[in-house]
């Protein structure tokens, strides 16, 4: 088979490429993290109000603060050559587990947002293609360029305000009905409910790029010789439009679209803590204001990692969009 | 004389405070729709601006830690608005004369939630905790040298000197009451207890998915029966204050405290019918803002520097700008609401400009290029959201007397760091609690052996006046109280006189309700406390 052989190549070239990539990742960070002022017994001394000398003292040593910091960084990259994260004393409790409870929240809430911007971006995309030059396309365009060019919190404030405050049609915050206990069709329907805003929020900017970057694609596929051909063939537009302009000016989205997946995540720090969302994103942000750098290398470490098997997805993708890509 | 106390004397205390809240309903003309009588059932929504770390306030003394506390582990002690205390666990208590035995008697028949009694061992145990992990329990608890148990339901606290404060200091939240059973031989930081409590509160803990919410249960086997009405309490956690609003707007939120919005947006809420605004339940920890100097600062180790800083501000236009009218001004670094202590005396340095002029002519500072005397930065703790416009504030007011302020912006832990560990700072708008006592709240401030570098909220201006560090210690063993207040005046007016920092306001904290829930800040730590009256219309 060419296509298992491709994709064995793929994950072959992937591994060797990770494992540098994460170390370097790790290392940098928590270099990166040592220069930031004030330590994670500072945090907890001003979120009381209070301290002494004694509870500080405490509080350094129980945090592993008292350490040399190479021996920090050695005691963390050994737990993790034992596939342990670590421990938070902030939180009195693993890091694994805490990132455990909150990463199902953000891939739906990453994953949902990809996939409405890529499905709401290539439709409004095409739309403006087809009919470029013309009335549906300025329409668009305008309302595009909004997106482009508003921030994705102010979209989601805005989300807020009408359908959550003057329409009262969705909750504003959190991810589920604290406390109801729901089953079946009643849970799915309560989750999609709390899910809409924030991913609409997250995805209104991609959905603008998305949008422009098919429709430039697609412009640029329509000038080219193949495309005449099928035209003289006698197909129909519809389908001329969809399996050869369509499918060739895909490659440039999903080649962005992977490498949006970091971004996502950068903006999901902002949406999540907007509607209370319980995700990674917030942790991250969480762990970096009280310097509790376990927790924080643990955050980064799992997110490059979803990046990395992102980027492995979006190549298989292209690999099946155009096979010419991926042979070398 | 032996003070003695009852239940019953709280029991009418309780009563005229509901009293006292159905009036206040009356005089709003929503009376027809309330009824005194507690309704039960019901799931309350109490909105908190961020997750705590831990369940029980007995290693921390974090905002967020100490608001869900109480609701399963409780006190001895309970206050009303005037931190006069009432009976919680203890039915009873006694201070001896010299003040240096205090004798409880504890409530009968009181069962912690896994069905072990709750015991004078129980009592002994979390006072020796307290002392040795509490942040504020090592200097609370200092003094005691034993707790005596002569039977399961008296606790004798020993003290080695009298400690006029501790009395104050036995809320739920403030000195929980910890089932010794579960912590004893453990490391009580790292105890499991800490994140899934145990304890004799009206609502028992069921889950806490982190980043979401925590539910409490009512407890069917309250020692205070038929309390508590409502069957659930949901502590949901929203970082954002816009989105915190919008909480309270469309009823996803019951209740929140210490302003949970930002001030700005308060005008806009108050049109809101279903909203109340509620200022009781605050006086157990009042705050003071302050402009505080570093007294090895170039500039500001000259009393006639920080002198014409003091005749530049206008402290009532620095509340209707900054907080929205909402705090009181304060000329001492003892809060108005502690009423006892506080010394109403306005600063002998009024608002006058040209004065201020002078006085920085005198100290060496003329006006040179630009008209600048000269030019310094601006910290500010970053807690409050009104810092950044405090900061704001003083660069405008200072600007007008030719002092060129650059604020300078750090999150919490970098503003600590440079004010406590670095020391490069001039000086800072922060703000400290008082607490329930000035020697707990107060003279950590100021006390020159609290300037302990690395420390945060010790002596940060470096302040060393052997007669106030007289006054203060002579204060924090002083059984009598007229003596004790006059310590506190007498320190009050020196610092007024030495300005190490200028003190400019009480900040106003208001809890915001949905109109449907009633009795939630019937004591002086509010919805701080147990929460066990609480009650919601159908």
């Amino acid at each position: 088979m060419r296509m298992g052989r491709r994709i064995a190549a793929t994950l072959k070239r992937t591994a060797i490429h990770a494992l540098p990539t994460v170390l370097g990742i790790i290392v940098l960070d928590f270099l990166l993290l040592q220069l930031m002022p004030g330590d994670a017994a500072d945090v907890i001394a001003s979120e009381s109000g209070v301290a002494t000398a004694e509870t500080m003292a405490a509080l350094r040593q129980r945090f592993g603060l008292d350490q040399p910091v190479l021996t920090q960084l050695v005691n963390f990259l050994s737990h993790l050559a034992q596939f342990d994260l670590g421990f938070s004393p902030r939180y009195n409790m693993s890091v694994l587990d805490m990132i455990m409870t909150r990463l199902p929240g953000t891939v739906l809430l990453m994953v949902t947002a990809l996939s409405l911007a890529l499905v709401l971006g290539i439709v409004v995309g095409s739309v403006m293609a087809a009919w470029a030059g013309r009335w549906p396309d300025r329409a668009l365009s305008v309302v595009v360029l909004l997106f482009y060019s508003m921030p994705g919190f102010w979209v989601g404030l805005m989300a807020i305000v009408l359908f959550s405050v003057k329409l009262g049609w969705l909750p504003s915050d959190g991810s589920m009905t604290v406390g109801a206990s729901l089953t079946g069709w009643a849970f799915v329907a309560d989750r999609a409910k709390h899910l809409i805003l924030p991913a609409l929020a997250l995805a209104s900017f991609f959905i603008a790029v998305y949008a422009r970057l098919v429709r430039a694609s697609m412009l640029e596929v329509q000038r080219q010789d193949f495309m005449r051909t099928a035209q003289a063939k006698g197909l129909h537009p519809f389908f001329i439009q969809l399996r050869h302009a369509l499918r060739n000016a895909l490659i440039p989205v999903t080649t962005v679209a992977g490498m949006h997946l970091g971004n996502l995540l950068g903006g999901a720090v902002v949406v999540e803590t907007l509607f209370g969302w319980p995700g990674m994103g917030r942790l991250a942000l969480e762990a970096v204001l009280a310097r509790d750098f376990s927790v924080l290398l643990g955050v980064l470490l799992l997110s490059s990692l979803l990046v990395i098997i992102a980027n492995v997805l979006i190549d298989l993708l292209h690999a099946w969009l155009d096979p010419r890509i991926g042979a070398a | 004389m032996t003070a003695k106390f009852s239940e019953s004397g709280a029991k009418t205390t309780r009563r005229a405070a509901l009293v006292g809240a159905s009036a206040l309903a009356l005089s709003v003309g929503r009376a027809g729709a309330q009824t005194p009588t507690p309704k039960k059932g019901g799931t309350l929504t109490f909105m908190q601006n961020s997750e705590p770390q831990t369940l029980v306030a007995l290693t921390t003394v974090a905002t967020p830690a100490l608001t869900v506390s109480a609701k399963v582990t409780e006190g001895l002690l309970e206050y009303d608005y005037d931190i006069k205390p009432r009976p919680q666990l203890a039915t009873e208590w006694s201070i001896s004369p010299d003040g240096k035995t205090y004798t409880f008697k504890l409530r009968p028949n009181v069962k912690f939630h896994d069905g072990k009694p709750f015991t004078s061992a129980d009592v002994a145990y979390s006072i020796q905790l307290l002392k040795t992990v509490h942040p504020r329990g090592r200097n609370t608890f200092a003094n005691v040298t034993e707790v005596k148990t002569p039977d399961p339901l008296t606790a004798i606290i020993e003290l080695s000197k009298p400690a006029p404060y501790l009395i104050k200091a036995l809320t739920a939240a403030e000195a929980p009451m910890m089932p010794r059973h579960i912590y004893e031989g453990t490391d009580p930081l790292a105890n499991p207890n800490g994140n899934a409590p145990i304890g004799t509160g009206p609502y028992k803990f069921k889950e806490w998915v982190r980043g979401s919410h925590i539910i409490y249960e009512r407890n069917p086997d309250y020692w205070d029966a038929p309390k508590p009405y409502i069957d659930r309490m949901v502590c949901k956690f929203l970082p954002d204050p816009g989105a915190r609003s919008i909480a309270f707007e469309n009823g996803s939120a019951d209740i929140g405290y210490r302003t949970p919005v930002a001030l700005s947006d308060l005008e806009r809420l108050k049109k809101i019918p279903t909203l109340r605004f509620e200022t009781k339940g605050t006086s157990y920890s009042y705050n003071v803002s302050t402009l505080q100097f570093n007294l090895d600062s170039q500039f500001f180790k000259e009393l006639k520097v920080r002198q014409a800083v003091a005749h530049a501000i206008d402290r009532e236009l620095l509340i209707k700008t900054v907080v929205y009218g909402y705090g009181t001004v304060c000329y001492s670094p003892i809060a108005p609401g502690l009423k006892e202590f506080h010394d109403p005396t306005p600063s002998p340095y009024k608002l006058d400009l040209k004065k201020a002029e002078a006085l920085l002519d005198e100290a060496g500072f003329p006006r040179g290029a630009n008209k600048v005397r000269f030019k310094v930065p601006l910290d500010y703790n970053p807690i409050g959201d009104e810092s950044r416009r405090a900061g704001e504030f003083m660069r405008a007011a200072l600007g007008r007397i030719g002092i060129a302020v650059e604020i300078r912006a750090a999150d919490p832990s970098a503003f600590v760091k440079r004010v406590y560990t670095d020391r490069e700072f001039d000086f800072t708008y922060n703000g400290h609690s008082n607490l329930f006592d000035p020697t707990v709240g107060v003279q950590r401030l100021y006390w020159s052996k609290n300037f302990k570098k690395g420390v945060p909220f010790s002596n940060g201006s470096h302040y060393d006046n052997p007669k106030v560090d007289a006054l203060l210690e002579g204060a924090a063993v002083e059984n009598d109280p007229v003596k004790r207040k006059q310590m506190f005046i007498d320190f009050q007016r020196i610092i007024a006189e030495e300005v190490p920092d200028i003190p400019l306001y009480s900040p106003l904290y208001l809890t915001i309700h949905n109109v449907r829930v009633h009795d939630h800040s019937l004591t002086a730590d509010g919805v701080e406390a147990n929460m066990a009256a609480v009650w919601l219309d159908a």
